[in-house]
């Protein structure tokens, strides 16, 4: 701790800090632009210049800047000192000379960094009477809106879109006050990170495109704390709505899960929400030849419940995309023996390694943030800026903080980014990344490998075999294997803060054993090695903590053998999952088909009864994050009563059947404290949020701003009569302006503001200090435990060698943060983003098969036959062929496994 | 008078080659040092002869190389980069040693690196220069013919690799860290100091960067010593320097002189005074970037500390005379245009700062000015100056602008007054 002076009085603050950080967790309001608490100083604004002292004698003082001043002991400033006061007004003066001062017609305005940087320094007077600079905008896509004219150079776009997120296609362009930030020419920004750049801009040059199509200012946004529910990261949002429609996402804070920050998938993969294939009514058929027809819920749960007399056989198939709350109680209405993953059995046994491992031998399951800090990491399997976005993002950041080190052996700060660059240059991550195909996290990996699942498995078991002789052997390595294995444990040999991060992507449960026997390995009596199994949804990870019968394939199986009145289907598509004949034949075989989702699918159209599910927006909920986090998202605005959560419509499916349990479940809280019996691992989850009964001084916490403006008016073109406000009984919050607007428990946090900060940098009032943690702790509550000092128990089914027959390829599944996953590809701009169907093949092998690209392919597996475009990737390896995951029109495939490509005959 | 950086440099004609240079002892201070003397003889040599750095800001050379860290299993590389991106106005001192004497240049570059042990060398050169490029290019090729470059020079087991780069042109990459990044690939933008380049400087690694005069200089103190050195210089700062002076004077041209040199001496000895029918009204002293003097510091010594206590500074010691016959405003708006097209835009009140001086100053010689247009000048002139920018390029365009202000208030008023420039 060291003592500093602002303002004439004392503080103590911790050692290695500039003082515009330290001024900010102390609550000063100090006014900056190119600073950023994730990407450090770099002194180009010149907004937070605050006088400096040599000592209590010193009057005089000097001018510095508070973001490249280091903290020390005895560091005497005044933030308020009126030469520096005049100095802070005129860099906003420089500021404004050209900025538009557009504000009205501003997407930005209302929550522009700005404007209240503007007001804060008090300049209010134009004095400059010659001509504005101008400039031409670009198109950038679909995510991104771009407005130059309003840019005040504070370089913070080009530092996050090149440093942080490892892009290309963007730059500082031009020099002295023509500087320019954008692509060298007009096109879609490549990098899936970009979004960022929306909240990073401290005005309105990059806003978001999406919202644009249904703008509303901030003020009148009803907001409420979310997760995002487009992969198993579990990144926390806020999202917004206005007139029944959601309008946009953005970051919600997270210390340990997202930081400042969210792919575009997350921030843009919103608009199914709004989308016109909405199922919005329940509907019913008749006979499977009919047609589905809306009716009345009554009806609808009426001639559910007429299936379930008798203690008749219910199948229940819970899902990884739906709440643990409504998974739960499908669980409850089918009864445990009867309730399935909605998932693959092989998927359902990767999902359950991911459970199991990390409780078999002595590792840590490091948060995201965590693993950023990580002194050496070992993917395994991944493609992680496609399966893992936020995840990649983060390691990315583990290049920083090696630079941050090589930094400080110099006696240069942290925080001090240029330097630490200028320092690190090209520095690689101590990273080897094992996988079919390149990634875009290459750029920093120290190694990268090839290989084919399989033998990727077999890799990662050498290694730990290389680190820890205790280890399963693997037999007959190539040379090639062997000096990857030499190469990767010595990498991770010295290090003490490894990580291995492997998951479900190669569709190989030996990869994710092989991944923990690497981590268990590592163990040491000072060192305990993090391990991360990536899973592809939002809830993945907490279906596979519930007690299920089984994957999708034993259910099927058990309908054959054991029969059943109806099956339950919670917020499933069953033909993304498996074979889309066996689904055929179950819901053909079942004699009743209930479906609750959002959207119309393949398995909605076989359904007898449709029950419209509520989406994350519209109901409450828990989710489970890939490091085991149970974190709860709030509902954002009410629904038309036909829409209802998934765990209410099932909740009312149970009282119609007049099942006895049912009148238990009575609210949400109720639900959460049944599960929270159910089974240990989620005894304690009632504590993930506060509940319903849950209260500030000034009553609930509002999802509306005071500011909300036309509460009256909203809906007077229906009636003018004003209806009573909504009631929320679920939780702490309230469709309403009024109640507490302070400081809530952060898992409660509906929105970013205080006074005099508008914009998204509000945050800052936040946090219990700067980049720390939000004030009363991060939220969510982690369920998975692990022993750093139990024994491990190694995995020993190490896979054989696979031999090729002629013409066989390996294959495999290629994510696309854009389009492998279901819901986000609603969006329009999603869509865009999402590749066509293709064949991957290697340039070589392309060649042997005399195929170019664009040249059409068949692959043949169990009887079935695809042909689609080539697509030749340079980065993928030999012998292996992809298709990309989740695409329409994409076969789905049981890997690993190998397929004959044929080049199709042209006639 | 001695002219040793001068002496083999004749006007108009080929530079010597490098057998001629040998002849005339050229490469003899190189045979002396490389492999004979210790790194660190050579550093304290030059540290003990008082040479400042000649590119403006006068930094005592032998202090600068001693910051760099000569532990060998630490640093297993460093650089030395010579600057010779000489774009401060009405500058033209390193292009006449340039086009000059090239392989005293070399010499200069191979004593300097093995004073830091650098195995890398870069001359970072001005755009513009095309003769230098093509003479410093023929003299580079026969310096290596002859192992003056490359591994083993002279058979001292030292090796050196020299490249001639030529900038993309732009001013700003004058400033050393700037220069950096220019020569990395990266914008040209200034860094942050610290950490300081003799540590952390091209590519990360410890990089001492030179003035082309600096280090033409470096062969004639390991020959001659230091106290010759010293003693070549009428002030504390030793050696000799190129002065030159541009402007309506009857002889515009560089003379190597001795350091200390009064201001009456180079403009009226060497120059010769002003044409027939210009009157003197001011000057300054070394470049574009420094306040300008007048009639009453005619009598002070061009070295660095005189120079700055009398409110200036020496800079690249070239300096422009200021006629009765050619507007200070205009003069002034023809500078800060330069110096606000050449920001690098990193910061704020330079970037925007000015520019918006450039269009005041244009509106007042355009006869468009506003009596409140002085008032904001003369705060700009405080708000850019040292310490809020980031580096030295505004506080330096800064120094013409605010003594113009200074001594030539009434020609300011009389355009605000008069609504028109009186000079045209």
């Amino acid at each position: 701790m060291v003592t500093i002076h602002i303002n004439d009085k004392p503080f103590k603050i911790k050692e290695g800090q500039n003082l515009l950080h330290a001024g900010l967790s102390l609550g000063f309001d100090i006014p900056y632009f190119c600073w950023h608490p994730a990407m450090g100083s770099v002194g180009a604004c010149r907004q937070c210049a605050v006088k400096q002292f040599k000592d209590e004698k010193d009057s005089k003082g000097r001018i510095v800047m508070a973001c490249m001043t280091p903290a020390e002991d005895g560091t005497r400033i005044s933030i308020d000192d009126p030469e520096v006061l005049e100095f802070r007004k005129s860099v906003i003066e420089w500021l404004m000379l050209n900025h538009p001062h557009d504000c009205p017609v501003c997407d930005e305005g209302g929550e522009c960094h700005l404007q209240d940087m503007t007001v804060m320094t008090g300049h209010t007077y134009r004095e400059h009477r010659f001509k504005k600079r101008t400039y031409r905008n670009q198109y950038l896509g679909p995510f991104i809106h771009h407005e130059m004219n309003r840019c005040i150079q504070c370089y913070r776009c080009v530092r996050f879109y090149r440093n942080v997120a490892g892009g290309r296609d963007f730059n500082a362009l031009a020099c002295h006050d023509h500087i320019y930030f954008g692509r060298h020419r007009e096109g879609t920004l490549d990098n899936p990170y970009s979004g960022n750049l929306v909240e990073i801009c401290p005005t309105g040059v990059f806003t978001d495109k999406t919202f644009k199509e249904h703008y509303t200012r901030k003020w009148d946004l009803q907001t409420a704390p979310s997760i995002c529910v487009h992969c198993g990261l579990g990144c926390n949002t806020i999202a917004g709505e206005r007139y029944g429609v959601l309008r946009r996402i953005r970051n919600r804070y997270h210390h340990h899960v997202n930081g400042y920050f969210l792919c575009d998938r997350g921030r843009y993969g919103y608009e199914f929400v709004n989308s016109e294939n909405r199922i919005r009514r329940p509907l019913q058929r008749m006979k499977r030849t009919d047609h589905p027809a809306p009716v009345s819920a009554k009806t609808a749960l009426k001639a559910a419940a007429a299936s379930m007399i008798e203690n008749r056989r219910i199948i229940g198939i819970g899902s990884p995309r739906a709440s643990l709350e409504a998974n739960f109680m499908l669980q409850q209405l089918a009864g445990t023996e009867n309730f399935y993953a909605g998932v693959s059995d092989a998927h359902l046994q990767q999902i359950r390694t991911a459970v199991a491992a990390p409780g078999q031998g002595p590792i840590r399951i490091p948060t995201l943030q965590e693993a950023a800090q990580s002194d050496a990491v070992f993917i395994l399997g991944e493609d992680l800026p496609n399966t893992a976005p936020l995840l990649a993002l983060n390691l990315r950041r583990m290049v920083d903080s090696k630079a941050v080190q090589m930094a400080e052996d110099l006696q240069i700060h942290g925080w001090n980014d240029a330097a630490v660059r200028a320092v690190a240059q090209d520095t690689k991550g101590t990273m080897c990344i094992a996988s079919p195909k390149d990634t875009l996290l290459d750029d920093i990996a120290m190694l990268t490998y090839r290989a084919a699942p399989d033998d990727l498995a077999r890799l990662g078991f050498a290694v730990a075999a290389a680190l820890d002789p205790a280890a399963p052997k693997v037999e007959s390595l190539s040379e090639d294997e062997k000096t990857a294995v030499e190469k990767i444990s010595r990498m991770l040999k010295n290090t003490d803060r490894p990580l291995i991060v492997s998951g479900t992507a190669c569709g190989c449960r030996s990869v994710m054993e092989a991944a923990a026997n690497v981590a268990y390995a590592l163990a040491s009596p000072n060192r305990t090695a993090g391990l991360l199994y990536v899973v592809p949804e939002c809830n993945s990870l907490g279906m596979g903590l519930m007690e299920t019968a089984g994957g999708l394939e034993t259910a099927f199986e058990s309908l054959d053998s054991r029969g059943a009145a109806a099956v339950v289907i919670l917020e499933n598509d069953l033909y993304r999952r498996v074979d889309a004949e066996q689904v055929d034949r179950f819901l053909d075989a079942v004699p009743q088909v209930i479906v609750l989702d959002h959207l119309f699918n393949r398995t909605v159209n076989q359904a007898d009864l449709v029950f419209p599910a509520a989406t994350f927006a519209e109901a409450i909920g828990t989710l489970v994050n890939i490091e085991g986090r149970a974190q709860r998202f709030f509902q954002i605005f009410p629904t038309p009563p036909e829409i209802t959560a998934s765990w209410r419509c099932l909740r009312d499916l149970m009282i119609t059947a007049k099942r006895t349990d049912a009148d238990f479940w009575h609210s949400f809280d109720a639900v959460v404290s049944a599960m929270a019996a159910s089974k240990p691992v989620f005894s304690r989850i009632s504590i993930t949020a506060p509940g319903e009964h849950f209260h500030m001084r000034d009553g609930k916490i509002p999802r509306q701003s005071f500011r909300y403006s036309g509460r009256t008016a909203i809906g007077t073109n229906i009636s003018v009569h004003e209806p009573k406000p909504v009631e929320d009984t679920e939780s702490p919050l309230a469709f309403s302006m009024e109640g507490y607007n302070g400081f809530p428990p952060p898992s409660l946090i509906p929105r970013f503001w205080r006074p005099g900060w508008n914009s998204v940098q509000a945050l800052n009032k936040f946090q219990s200090e700067i980049g720390g943690p939000l004030r009363g702790g991060d939220p969510g509550l982690r369920l998975m435990e692990t022993d750093p000092d139990i024994k491990a128990v190694y995995f020993t089914e190490i896979p054989a060698q696979r031999t090729l027959s002629n013409n066989q390829y390996h294959l495999v599944a290629l994510y696309h943060v854009f389009g492998s996953e279901e819901l986000s590809i609603l969006s329009p701009g999603i869509a865009e983003r999402t590749p066509d169907p293709y064949l991957a093949l290697s340039p070589k092998d392309a060649a042997a098969l005399d195929l170019t690209e664009g040249d059409r392919a068949g692959i043949s597996l169990d009887g079935m036959h695809v042909k689609l475009p080539v697509r030749i990737m340079p980065g993928l390896f030999n012998t292996v062929t992809g298709l990309p995951a989740g695409l329409p029109g994409i076969p789905v495939v049981q890997l690993p496994t190998e397929v004959a490509v044929e080049k199709e005959k042209t006639e | 008078m001695k002219c040793p950086l001068t002496e083999h440099i004749r006007p108009g004609e080929a530079p010597l080659a490098l057998e001629a240079y040998e002849k005339k002892g050229g490469y003899s201070a190189a045979r002396k040092a490389v492999g004979k003397m210790a790194p660190e003889q050579i550093t304290s040599m030059v540290t003990d002869s008082h040479l400042r750095g000649r590119g403006g800001a006068g930094f005592p050379t032998g202090q600068k190389w001693s910051f760099v860290p000569m532990e060998k299993e630490v640093h297993r590389r460093k650089y030395l980069v010579v600057n010779a991106d000489e774009m401060e106005p009405a500058t033209f001192k390193d292009r006449l040693l340039l086009e000059g004497n090239p392989h005293q240049l070399i010499e200069g570059i191979l004593l300097s690196a093995y004073a830091v042990q650098a195995d890398i060398a870069y001359i970072f050169l001005r755009r513009a220069y095309v003769t230098a490029a093509q003479r410093l290019a023929q003299a580079i090729a026969e310096a290596y013919d002859s192992s003056y470059l490359g591994s083993n020079i002279l058979g001292s087991g030292f090796n050196l690799e020299l490249h001639l780069h030529s900038s993309a042109g732009r001013y700003i990459c004058g400033e050393e860290t700037a220069l950096l990044n220019a020569l990395e690939g990266r914008r040209a933008t200034p860094r942050s100091k610290p950490p300081f380049p003799p540590v952390v400087g091209l590519w990360g690694k410890p990089t001492v960067t030179n003035n082309v005069e600096t280090i033409c200089n470096i062969p004639h103190i390991v020959n001659h010593g230091a106290d010759w050195f010293r003693r070549l210089s009428r002030t504390p700062n030793g050696g000799t320097k190129i002065y030159g002076v541009s402007g309506r004077v009857k002889r515009p041209g560089a003379w190597e002189l001795p350091m200390g040199t009064t201001i009456r001496e180079i403009f009226e000895e060497r120059a010769g005074g002003m044409q027939e029918g210009y009157r003197f009204r001011g000057l300054l002293p070394g470049g574009g970037s420094t306040d300008f003097l007048i009639k009453e510091h005619l009598d002070v010594q061009m070295d660095f500390d005189t120079v700055q206590k009398a409110g200036s500074r020496m800079g690249t010691g070239t300096m422009v005379i200021l006629d009765d016959h050619t507007c200070p405003v205009g003069l002034v708006l023809n500078l800060i245009r330069f110096f606000a097209q050449e920001s690098c835009g990193w910061c704020t009140p330079c970037r925007e700062g000015l520019s918006w001086m450039a269009r005041i100053l244009s509106a007042i010689e355009a006869g468009q000015g506003e009596s409140a247009d002085l008032e904001k000048l003369q705060r700009h002139t405080g708000l850019l100056g040292m310490g809020n920018t980031y580096c030295a390029h505004a506080p330096g365009a800064m120094e013409p602008l605010q003594s113009a202000l200074k001594y030539f208030k009434e020609d300011f008023n009389r355009h605000i007054q008069e609504k028109r420039c009186p000079w045209r």
